[in-house]
């Protein structure tokens, strides 16, 4: 589904990511897990289009498309998601709006007829109780003054929705206590199906707890420093990251 | 400037005014016209006209016309509010009253509404009263001018206690004459103790000629009054529109004001309140969307005169294109004003290089006793809010229009008759939609 090769991208001129390889396929879960500055984040904007993110070197075939040259919308449009570490809030927005314009833009991009208000009260409704949300945060603007918890099920929301097919989550544990994490991991895990794809970003292990990777990837110093199964994320809990930096910077 | 064309209008129209007959109405007229012709059109040489210039007026021409001509044929005038909600509709063309396209009443006893001709006609006691009662700042000349030229307008008395549930919509077409015209409605609200009512201003037009509007309104609030007060100003793009408006609230009364101007080549909005009794407060908020080379001026003057008065002001702006935007708010708390709680607030989306907004906020603080505040801000629209909207499958364009339908949304939606909302809503949209080519 995600082929990235030897990818390499710049922030403000300044290499971050020194060449990338990693190839996920359907119904699996990756965890890249790595330091603070590793380029983990980067990772997840170049791969959506943030500006300012630019790859310099490499290609990402996303289901054999060349996603390094859709707008963001497009990417979204083949199937594309990120969950926001830090949610944006969008005041005079209703959240309903938002998700109403953001599921059509996307079905448009499919071929698929477009929701009518009905249809898609109805499927909202549908996804909010499978994912046990109150409609409270319907609405409401776009995250505004939503708790940490509520961002972070919101972002879920927006994938029950959009129903993408690979979804990036972006340290989606940052600022959540474990409880809160607990429902977001909860929520993401009743969105797996044999034909998507989660890549879960994260510094620290215990969201794979509940989120649990079929593959683990050790990022830093802008390059894949080791790969294996989920007992390398246990690994990294006991070790820490000292042994990747090192090797890396020697 | 020169005021010839002004002289000119009033020179063949005097005799024709409304009101002539009565000695203290001609000599209102001629004592403005002689300090009109003494101070001519604002320059830009004046320091509240230093962002606004009104050349573009005295170039193009405008002639006078004394009598409305019947003729001019419409079903109806547009309006602001469902068709199924009652409501009173004075509908002005060119500056004429529209009896046959008007419909007022029933009205609760204690209440009139009506032209300015006809209270001319009915009770010209009364005006003589409160005609010029408010308006006595004798630095505006286009004030003055409108006072010597006043032809027409809408007159809304409440006795005391009367509330009028029913909002009032006032109409006016401009754009339907033969020629370039000019005209100067003059409006009058006077409330007395306790009444209350809500009134809407459209301002749209019908035909193709360029117009001038010239408008001055009067208000009143005795105690405990409370005004709802919007306008839209949606303009033809050739027209111009200057609007000076003179309000005076007291003790416990409320003077709630909204704009928004989507309309006119050259438009601007003077709004003076006085806040002259103790719980007086008021809202004085506006929005504007402009582009191409249109140039919309906001400018407002507070004054808190007593202790324990409020105000708060907002004025949210789009500009795109080479347009251009002025806001000018001077809040001046005077020195008994004690317990005054004043803010001010400018903020602009410029959507274009070329776009330019001149904002000056102004606070004159004489008492030592107050909560003030004012701020302006400028800038184009949120990038993580446009990224985050893009991420989740939004076309750039769509995006960047919901981003600045929301950024005026919220100044609509914090509106009193929410009636109005999906009109100013739409309007906004249609801007928008408009715009969608180029955003």
């Amino acid at each position: 589904m995600l082929e990235i090769k030897n990818l390499h991208a710049t922030v403000d001129g300044k290499e971050i990511l020194k060449g990338i390889d990693l190839s996920v396929n359907a119904g699996e879960i990756h965890a890249i897990m790595g330091p603070n500055g590793s380029g983990k984040s980067t990772l997840s904007y170049v791969l959506t289009g943030r500006e300012g993110y630019e790859a310099t070197e490499g290609e990402v075939l996303f289901k054999g498309r060349n996603l390094l040259d859709m707008e963001p919308e497009q990417r979204a449009g083949a199937g594309v998601f990120l969950a926001f570490q830090y949610p944006v809030e969008i005041p005079g927005v209703p959240n309903t709006t938002f998700l109403k314009e953001a599921l059509n833009s996307v079905r448009r991009a499919r071929g698929e007829d477009e929701l009518d208000a009905m249809q898609f009260v109805k499927l909202v409704r549908e996804k909010t109780k499978m994912l046990h949300m109150s409609d409270d945060m319907l609405k409401r603007a776009v995250n505004v003054g939503f708790s940490g918890g509520e961002k972070k099920r919101n972002e879920a929301l927006q994938m029950a929705i959009l129903e993408p097919s690979l979804a990036i989550l972006d340290e989606t544990d940052s600022g959540l206590d474990i409880d809160a994490m607990k429902t977001v991991a909860d929520s993401v895990n009743l969105l797996r199906r044999p034909d998507n794809a989660l890549l879960v970003i994260t510094h620290y292990q215990r969201l794979l707890d509940y989120i649990v990777p079929d593959h683990v990837h050790v990022l830093a110093h802008g390059r894949i420093q080791k790969s294996g199964g989920k007992e390398l994320a246990l690994e990294l809990e006991k070790s820490g990251y000292a042994a990747f930096t090192e090797t890396a910077a020697a | 400037m020169s005021t010839e064309t002004f002289t000119e209008h009033y020179g063949a129209l005097r005799d024709a005014l409304p009101g002539q007959d009565l000695p203290w109405l001609s000599r209102l007229r001629a004592d403005a016209f002689a300090r009109f012709a003494e101070a001519g059109l604002p320059t830009p040489r004046q320091e509240s006209w230093k962002y606004t210039s009104l050349r573009p007026i005295e170039k193009a021409g405008f002639g006078a016309d004394g009598a409305p001509r019947a003729c001019i044929s419409i079903d109806r005038a547009p309006s602001l509010l469902p068709s199924a909600s009652d409501h009173h509709r004075l509908v002005f063309v060119d500056g004429h009253h529209r009896a046959d396209l008007s419909t007022v009443g029933p009205l609760p006893e204690g209440a009139e509404l009506t032209s300015l001709r006809e209270m001319l006609a009915k009770d010209p006691a009364w005006l003589e009263a409160h005609l010029g009662a408010q308006a006595q700042d004798d630095s505006q000349a286009l004030l003055a001018l409108n006072t010597a030229m006043m032809m027409n307008g809408f007159v809304l008395r409440l006795a005391k206690g009367t509330v009028l549930h029913d909002p009032i919509e006032v109409v006016h077409l401009g754009g339907a004459g033969e020629g370039p015209l000019a005209y100067h409605p003059r409006n009058l609200v006077v409330l007395e103790p306790g009444s209350q009512a809500t009134l809407i201003e459209h301002h749209t037009h019908m035909g193709e000629q360029p117009y001038y509007a010239n408008s001055g309104t009067e208000v009143t609030l005795a105690e405990g009054a409370v005004l709802h007060h919007y306008k839209l100003q949606a303009d033809a793009l050739n027209a111009f529109h200057t609007a000076t408006v003179h309000a005076e609230v007291a003790a416990g009364a409320l003077y709630d004001a909204f704009g928004m101007t989507t309309g006119a080549r050259l438009s601007r909005n003077e709004i003076a309140v006085r806040l002259a009794g103790e719980e007086a407060n008021c809202h004085l908020n506006g929005a504007y969307l402009v582009r191409g080379e249109q140039h919309v001026d906001n400018t407002t003057r507070i004054d808190h005169l007593v202790p324990n008065t409020a105000c708060s002001e907002i004025f949210k702006g789009v500009i795109d294109d080479k347009a251009r935007a002025v806001f000018q708010g001077k809040i001046t708390v005077h020195r008994d004003a004690q317990h005054t709680n004043g803010h001010q607030l400018s903020k602009v989306l410029l959507l274009s290089d070329q776009a330019e907004i001149d904002a000056k906020p102004e606070l004159e603080i004489y008492a030592d006793d107050v909560v003030c505040s004012h701020g302006a801000t400028a800038g184009d629209l949120d990038h993580n809010a446009l990224f985050y909207l893009r991420s989740r499958g939004i076309p750039e364009k769509a995006a960047r229009a919901m981003l600045i339908e929301a950024f005026l949304a919220e100044s609509v939606h914090n509106i009193a008759a929410q009636g109005l909302c999906p009109a100013l809503m739409s309007s906004i949209g249609h801007w928008l939609a408009d715009r969608r080519g180029d955003l």
